[in-house]
């Protein structure tokens, strides 16, 4: 069905490529809720020597058998950073790094040590570590589907369950909901999708595809159900972005780094441009906040400056204004607001009072128990 | 031994005993995954620097790479402070981004560079001996480049531990009190931050940029099972990762694989040794320990138990012997033989089916009511 | 064992010989205690004595040395589906993507299974609890900005949707305005006059008079349990708290 496209492959490439992004994606919401991004890039690390072996065993760079030597070492992996952590003082992200690394190391001398034999060939393995989306068959592409609709599938029927037990493990526990069966849910999930992406993104840069979706994707809404569909889109975007960029003229780069690069750059915007929290929004909100801010502190200091000195009738200077304000020199911008609004009024040359348009302003103001936001 | 392979071992090991000072400090201070990070973002320092000098073993590759790895932490404790991303996922955001920028420019340029993927990750510390990379001063010959560039990175290391080991220890272990007595621990953080920037990339050259993590963390993992002590964890430390160093370029040499592969694993063999078997520390020793202690503290419950009830009306029910695991919740079995302990050692006579405290077992009683309590 | 009137003699909560350690020191120790329905139990102590510890075996999150708890006769996994946990405020981050109305919802998955998901009956039940506890109008606001009033309100709405019988809370008034706090002690209230039970670890000693029927008081070991008026006493709370505390009348 792929062959129609003008370039041989290129369909398989671009379905192979969104579907895992779309995956990663999704399943790296839970990771980074849970606060485990790094786990990912520990399993991701850890699956190397997993690999290898398989490869070693069967004598065959299938890619299901490839697959399933990763989980086994990725599982292996999991249990072994957690093992660590909890029966002895070793704290979690040194359980963390000396699995990683040494898995890794494990795997780089069986790779070396492969690599010395007469029948293997260098690239076949190699590709692993930063991977390569032009090397996705069809038959590729059904593995990953195969992958990742039971995948979702999981997502979708226990969604409520990941979403209590990521948000408040001891009350799930409470309702009687299983965590733990839950916890380990995820976890194969999770092991499950970065087992899918090593060819395509490879094992050193799996993590970023896990993380940077979520962490853009919460940027833009509050609702779990969106903040997970997003982040399967952006990472389905850089999916195939990557894929493309990596293979475009005769030049073939490693896809990994490509991906990454794509998904860092939607980070980034969604960092610093998303409404409601994107910095430069946030910024631009708390310069506005401000504004109104010294509007209302001007107000009342004259309304208790009137009220001192008995009566609106005689108002009060702008020097008076400007001697007890914690902004001196942003009175006269505030004052002509004011007068502007209507809240104020000019008695004579240069002296202001409230009007009863202010004070009622100001009164509605400070009955109203808003929510102060954070 | 040749030479050539003494050579390989020293600088081995002086890469590992470099690492593992470092290393230590990480651990304490949880750190380690930054190290990981800083490992990985030396690379495009390195490119960078590359770029700029168009020589390989120009000293500049040192700076360019310090400067990365600084920062990379600036970064990622930027990201912190906009209050949207978590440390761990600012890590993990970081130095994929940096790691990829340095991959594609090595990729899109690499028939001009000496740096291909395969010494990125796993170093280049087999071709140490060769003459062009040693250190030559006229007829003399010091040996390889990179030993004395690693002894040196040791001695600044050592350096900094021995002359800043006070602040070191009070920022580690009580950073609120070491800004109550006038000193700021970001310096401290800035300095181990440079450490291991200069570390990672000294040692990038000889063993690529995984090991560095394993260096930095196994060994100091191992020493930290062995002991309470810093200066004695810094020992240890400094000498497992010799072990290391040595057992695996053995073990890399009879199997004709990577000699850093092998030095990561055989790190994670002791550590994984030491885990289980570790005198005071070890996974064995402790379920050991745990098995006496929860015995004498169910002992201890049990007396306190019959205290609670004896002369009351339900003594007959609650302190029956074949009552007991239901109403403590043991598996029977296990209440039986605490039963048992404690009237084969006079804390308990039993009369009928009844268990009674004896004077002593009363004395232990009360102790523990007392050390049940919080009062003082 | 059965019969119509057996439900009001049982006990909302019976605890034998309950014993839990940590790293072998004791946190609870030997605890019995029998707790009737339909009263309003405060549970005092000073920090370190267990209350939350205590909390936590009834519903079953921590395995305990020793010792058991029943609740309204029940085995701990029977009964814990007539329970609703109000935990302290600080065990979630605030940060997490839902909104009041989410987080309130949450209450209802105890009772849907598996697979099912909330409907409109649970989106009734959230509406209700929501406009009991005040926060009808904040139903779409997003959590982290709620101040501490509000996020204790929507705790207290999540487990109110539960329409439990007994309800376990820690901490609730901690760093809460007054304003909020009297309403969920109206709540409170009106919840025991309709026949539940709130056991509820309380920090502040000045209030246990007004608030409670019932109080425990806890370090490591029971102290004292019973009502307020005859337990709460001066002497009963030096043993409690040792020397430095009084009651200021």
């Amino acid at each position: 069905m792929f062959e129609s496209l003008s370039v041989p492959g290129l369909g398989s490439v671009v379905a192979g490529t969104a579907l895992l992004g779309f995956l990663c994606g999704t399943l790296g919401t839970f990771a980074v809720l849970r606060k485990q991004s790094l786990m990912g890039d520990a399993i991701s690390h850890a699956c190397l020597p997993g690999l290898i072996l398989a490869f070693l065993f069967f004598n065959s760079k299938e890619s299901w058998v490839l697959m399933l030597g990763a989980a086994i070492s990725g599982t292996l992996a999991a249990m072994v950073i957690l093992g660590i952590s909890r029966f002895s003082r070793v704290k979690e992200d040194s359980s963390l790094a000396i699995t990683l690394s040494v898995f890794f190391g494990f795997g780089l001398m069986l790779l070396t040590w492969v690599q010395r034999r007469p029948d293997a060939a260098q690239a076949g393995l190699a590709r692993f570590l930063f991977g390569q989306a032009a090397t996705l068959l069809d038959r590729d592409v059904w593995l990953l589907a195969a992958i990742a609709i039971p995948c979702l599938v999981i997502v979708f029927l226990f969604w409520k369950q990941f979403q209590i037990v990521c948000f408040d493990r001891s009350f799930a526990q409470s309702l009687g909901i299983p965590v733990f069966f839950i916890e380990v849910l995820l976890s194969l999930l999770l092991v499950m999708v970065i087992v899918a992406g090593l060819e395509t993104v490879g094992v050193v840069l799996m993590s970023a595809l896990l993380v940077a979706p979520a962490v853009a994707a919460r940027q833009w809404t509050n609702k779990l159900e969106i903040m997970t569909i997003l982040a399967g889109v952006f990472g389905a975007f850089s999916g195939i972005a990557g894929a493309f960029l990596s293979n475009i003229g005769k030049t073939s780069i490693p896809t990994g780094p490509v991906i990454v690069l794509f998904i860092t750059l939607i980070v980034l915007l969604s960092i610093l441009f998303a409404p409601a929290r994107g910095i430069v929004w946030l910024r631009f909100k708390h310069w506005r906040d401000s504004k109104v801010l010294h509007l209302d502190s001007v107000l009342s200091n004259l309304l208790n400056l009137a009220k001192e000195h008995s009566g609106k009738q005689n108002g009060h200077s702008m020097a008076m204004l400007k001697g007890i304000s914690s902004n001196p020199s942003g009175v006269p911008r505030s004052v002509h607001k004011l007068l502007e609004l209507g809240l104020v009024s000019e008695v004579d040359k240069g002296l202001y009072t409230p009007t009863t348009k202010g004070e009622e302003y100001l009164s509605e103001k400070t009955s109203l128990m808003g929510a102060p936001l954070k | 031994m040749t030479q050539a392979q003494i050579e390989i071992q020293l600088l081995a090991m002086a890469t590992a005993v470099a690492c593992s000072l470092c290393g230590v400090f990480l651990l304490l201070r949880r750190m380690t995954l930054l190290s990981d990070a800083i490992s990985h973002t030396v690379l495009i320092g390195i490119v960078l620097a590359f770029f700029l000098t168009g020589d390989m073993a120009s000293p500049w590759l040192l700076v360019g790479a310090t400067l990365a790895g600084v920062f990379t932490v600036l970064m990622v404790e930027s990201l912190q402070k906009t209050g949207v991303v978590r440390e761990d996922a600012a890590i993990g955001l970081v130095f994929p981004a940096l790691f990829s920028i340095a991959v594609l420019l090595i990729s899109i340029y690499s028939k001009n560079i000496h740096l291909d993927m395969d010494a990125v990750l796993v170093g280049k510390i087999a071709l140490t001996p060769l003459p062009s990379r040693r250190l030559e001063f006229g007829e003399y010959d010091f040996g390889p480049k990179s030993l004395a560039l690693m002894l040196a990175i040791i001695t600044i290391n050592l350096g900094f531990i021995i002359l800043f080991f006070k602040e070191l220890k009070v920022s580690t272990f009580d950073p609120a009190f070491s800004k109550a007595i006038g000193f700021n621990p970001y310096w401290i953080h800035l300095g181990l931050v440079v450490s291991v920037s200069t570390t990672a990339v000294a040692s990038f050259d000889a063993v690529g940029s995984i090991l560095v993590v394993a260096l930095m963390a196994a060994p100091a993992a191992t020493a930290y099972l062995l002991t309470d002590k810093l200066s004695i964890m810094l020992v240890w430390s400094c000498l497992i990762g010799m072990l290391s160093a040595v057992l695996g370029y053995w073990l890399a040499h009879f199997l004709d694989a990577s000699i850093a592969g092998s030095m990561s694993t055989v790190a994670g063999a002791i550590f994984g040794i030491t885990f289980f078997f570790a005198p005071e520390r070890g996974l064995f020793s402790v379920w050991q320990r745990a098995k006496i202690r929860d015995r004498k503290f169910k002992l201890a419950l049990l007396l306190v138990h019959l205290t609670q009830h004896e002369g009351t009306i339900r003594e007959e029910e609650e302190c029956n012997i074949e009552r007991l695991h239901q109403h403590l919740r043991w598996d029977e079995y296990e209440a039986r033989s605490v039963a048992f302990e404690a009237v084969e050692t006079f804390c308990a006579s039993q009369e009928n089916k009844v268990l009674r405290l004896t004077p002593k077992g009363r004395i232990i009683a009360l102790e523990s009511l007392q050390i049940g309590t919080n009062l003082s | 064992m059965t019969g119509p009137n057996d439900k009001k003699l049982e006990f909302a909560l019976e605890i034998n010989d309950l014993t839990v350690s940590y790293k072998d020191k004791p946190v609870l120790w030997d605890i019995d205690l029998e707790i009737p329905q339909g009263a309003l139990v405060g549970i005092v102590g000073p920090n370190g004595a267990g209350k939350t510890t205590l909390i936590k075996s009834i519903l079953g999150l921590l395995n305990p040395v020793a010792g058991s708890a029943k609740i309204l006769g029940l085995e701990i996994d029977q009964g814990i589906k007539k329970i609703a946990y109000v935990p302290q405020r600080g065990s979630v981050d605030w940060d997490f993507p839902a909104t009041v109305f989410d987080v309130v919802q949450m209450g209802t998955y105890g009772k849907l299974g598996w697979l099912k998901r909330p409907g409109s009956k649970e989106k009734k039940l959230t509406k209700e609890a929501l406009e009991k506890v005040g926060m009808l109008e904040l139903a779409n606001r997003q959590i982290s900005q709620l101040s501490g009033g509000q996020q204790q309100r929507v705790f207290l709405a999540r487990a109110l949707v539960q329409h439990a019988e007994i309800y376990l809370m820690d901490e609730p008034f901690q760093g809460v305005d007054s304003t909020t706090e009297q309403s969920i002690v109206e709540l409170l209230r009106e919840l025991r006059n309709k026949g539940a039970t709130a056991l509820v670890v309380h920090h502040d000693l000045q209030t246990v008079k007004d608030y409670f029927d019932w109080v425990v008081l806890l370090n490591v070991r029971k102290i004292a349990a019973g009502p307020v008026s005859e337990v709460f006493t001066e002497a009963n709370l030096k043993l409690a708290f040792g020397s430095r505390v009084s009651l200021g009348e």
